[in-house]
């Protein structure tokens, strides 16, 4: 009746707590790179947990978050086009993009249809072979096989009315930019599960071997981020500096060669820009050349904007944990959930939101 | 009638619109104030020891207007029944109005008619006056119904949410969440599929069954819209009282969890339709417990947490680790994430 979590974990993490308390004998910052982590870290009371030494930074690993005004405008552009149904993930509903969103372009009557599977929108554009179907896919490289299967499907049953606008980002190369810029105070990394289902351990190494900073795959479970948190500390009490699995139970150390062949048949990287982060090299993903006909940027004439953010957003300071959501002026007054300024207070595993949602007063 | 859809001409005030009223909302309907068919009914108020009286109005508009569970005319008689049953009223009369779209199926509506005449004989009250429009099609998605009740509240029952008391009992009566997982997943929309069907029950005998044991309970709601977690913090603000919940006693069902885990929804904001919840005097609060599981609505009914003069205003939650978070009320829509 109560399938919250697990049932052992009221006793369980109390002595990873102790244990936690036991290493954090020095300050340690520690950033949950996925946005999900964040999300379950505020649910879960984590933050209330952790001893004053140990900080937990939320870091760039929100899709939503990430895609700058102009790819949003360009969805809202096609939105506008007669006989055009775009699909795509409810989260991107609110983003705003410089002067609309979908949300406010579904209030005019334009058909946006929100999807829980890039399949379904292949579905829809069966379903409406008079329409013309595009699936705006925005996601890290948990939802990128799934893209793939449905590019691939599409192609598979001659669905000539489908097309995807793609805004796909690869975490490794964020992070390798994030670290580069110098700028951010990081001492550890609690790395996403889930992408790690996918791309396995091997692209975070160079995080230990180029940077000298540990890394821990972890699950989302509040047992899971508990010891995933442990296990950083544990290194460097004994002076190791690795990634190690703590989510093993799902993780395979090389993760899902499957699921990466069929990303990599249907798309190659290209550099990418993220919001905060700018232009990253090879951390995007666009259509290989076999299914180009299905690109939503070759099919319809779509510019990309260069939108300057709204002055006073710190939106891209907070993607890279150098400023907390708090310490932006515009947090909880001009910026709420319900009027979001910047897209960390629109995702519901924003950084902004989760501080906003979960956070307030709630800390320490 | 040889129309099997509703046309403009139901609602025009002749012929059509007297037979529409005559052959469906009549007979289904069917009580002494309602047959008079003058321009309001005429009902008896019950004399004794109840002098005040509790009014309400909702309007109800659901897509699909069919679910598992329910359907939009058992929730129109069901709703308005909770409002006047979480006040402490007895219900004296509802009244039903209806904007139907042209090309409604009249089969459909006979449906939805039987259904709440069905809901409201389960809650031993009548739909004693009603009204109908149409709009043209396109002007509405099949039906809405808005509905009004009035009760009589007993003289020893004062419920409010300024009442919640330091040391309160909060109490829910079943797993929270199903009536919005149930008609998301009869959307179709996300391709989900499952077992939950909406809760959707008229709570005024179950509300009597804990008075009876207890006249003194300070606050009673129905968590429909907004949740558990909008109404804890509604009794938090208006009372001025902390509100502690343990999460681990939260009951919801594992396919209602599943879903929120697979959408990121958080369950303690998902609508309800059939459950309450209750603050109640602490030393009461094994007998109000008991009265509650003893009566079928409220069989999986359990104290969740309870009511502090720490955190004024505030709702905070004992997480199964042994952390706490603030439970905020639901701002905007929750929509799916993406991973």
């Amino acid at each position: 009746m109560n399938p919250h979590n697990r049932p052992d974990e009221g006793r369980l993490a109390p002595r990873l707590i102790e244990e936690i308390t036991r290493l954090a004998d020095s300050p340690m910052r520690l950033m949950e790179v996925c946005g999900t982590h964040t999300v379950a870290i505020f649910r879960s009371g984590i933050r209330s947990m952790l001893p004053p030494g140990v900080e937990l930074i939320s870091g760039p690993g929100c899709p939503v978050c990430v895609t700058p005004a102009g790819e949003i405008d360009r969805a809202i552009a096609l939105s506008r086009r007669e006989d055009m149904i775009l699909a795509t993930f409810g989260d991107l509903m609110r983003v705003p993009g410089s002067s609309s969103s979908l949300q406010e372009e579904r209030a005019q009557g334009r058909a946006v249809r929100v999807i829980l599977s890039p399949l379904d929108a292949v579905k829809i554009a069966e379903e409406h072979p008079d329409k013309t179907v595009c699936f705006f896919g925005v996601g890290f490289e948990t939802t990128s096989p799934a893209i793939a299967a449905a590019v691939m499907e599409a192609q598979r049953k001659g669905c000539n009315n489908f097309y995807l606008l793609s805004s796909q980002r690869l975490i490794p190369p964020a992070m390798r930019a994030l670290l580069s810029a110098g700028k951010v105070n990081i001492d550890g990394f609690i790395l996403p599960g889930h992408v790690s289902v996918v791309i396995g351990k091997a692209p975070y190494c160079f995080l230990a071997e180029e940077f000298s900073l540990p890394g821990v795959i972890t699950g989302f479970e509040p047992l899971d981020i508990l010891e995933g948190i442990y296990l950083l500390l544990r290194q460097r009490k004994e002076g190791r500096t690795e990634i190690e699995i703590q989510y093993s139970r799902v993780v395979q150390k090389e993760g899902n060669p499957r699921a990466r062949g069929i990303m990599g048949e249907v798309f190659a990287p290209v550099d990418a820009r993220w919001r905060g982060l700018g232009t990253i090299p090879a951390s995007g993903l666009a259509l290989r050349d076999g299914f180009s006909q299905m690109d939503a940027t070759q099919a319809f004439d779509l510019p990309l904007q260069d939108i300057a953010e709204t002055p006073g957003c710190l939106c891209g300071e907070v993607l890279q944990g150098l400023v907390r959501p708090p310490e932006c002026s515009l947090f909880g007054t001009r910026c709420t959930p319900e009027d979001p300024v910047g897209p960390c207070m629109v995702s519901t595993e924003g950084s902004c939101a989760a501080y906003y949602k979960y956070g307030r007063g709630n800390e320490g | 009638m040889k129309d099997k859809r509703i046309t403009l001409s139901h609602g025009a005030g002749g012929r059509l619109s007297h037979d529409l009223i005559e052959e469906y909302f009549v007979p289904c309907f069917d009580n002494d104030p309602l047959r008079a068919l003058d321009d309001s009914a005429v009902i008896p108020v019950q004399s004794g020891q109840a002098n005040r009286l509790a009014f309400t109005t909702d309007s109800y508009v659901v897509k699909p207007l069919f679910f598992p569970g329910g359907d939009i005319g058992r929730l129109a008689i069901c709703g308005t029944v909770n409002d006047l049953a979480m006040a402490g009223a007895r219900p004296l009369g509802l009244t039903a109005s209806f904007i139907l779209e042209e090309g409604l199926s009249l089969e459909d509506l006979k449906q939805v008619l039987v259904s709440m005449k069905g809901a409201a004989a389960e809650a031993g009250v009548a739909v004693v006056a009603g009204d109908t429009k149409v709009v043209e099609h396109g002007a509405a998605e099949g039906l809405y119904i808005t509905t009004a009740g009035i009760g009589q509240i007993p003289d020893n029952v004062t419920i409010t949410s300024a009442q919640a008391k330091p040391g309160d009992a909060v109490m829910v009566s079943g797993p929270i969440g199903d009536h919005e997982i149930a008609v998301l997943m009869a959307r179709g929309e996300f391709s989900l599929q499952g077992e939950v069907e909406s809760d959707c029950a008229p709570l005024n005998s179950l509300v009597q069954a804990m008075l009876k044991v207890c006249p003194a309970i300070h606050s009673l709601r129905d968590p429909t819209r907004g949740g558990l977690a909008t109404v804890l913090w509604e009794i938090a603000q208006a009372s001025g009282k902390g509100v502690v919940v343990e999460e681990g006693a939260v009951p919801i069902r594992k396919e209602v969890k599943g879903v929120c885990d697979l959408l990121g929804f958080d369950p303690y904001y998902l609508a309800n339709e059939g459950k309450l919840v209750a603050f109640v005097p602490e030393k009461e609060a094994a007998k109000v417990l008991k009265a509650m599981q003893k009566h079928p609505l409220g069989k999986e009914a359990t104290v969740i947490g309870k009511v502090t003069l720490g955190n004024p205003g505030k709702v905070l939650l004992h997480t199964p680790i042994g952390g706490h978070r603030l439970l905020e009320p639901l701002s905007g829509e929750q929509f799916p994430r993406i991973c």
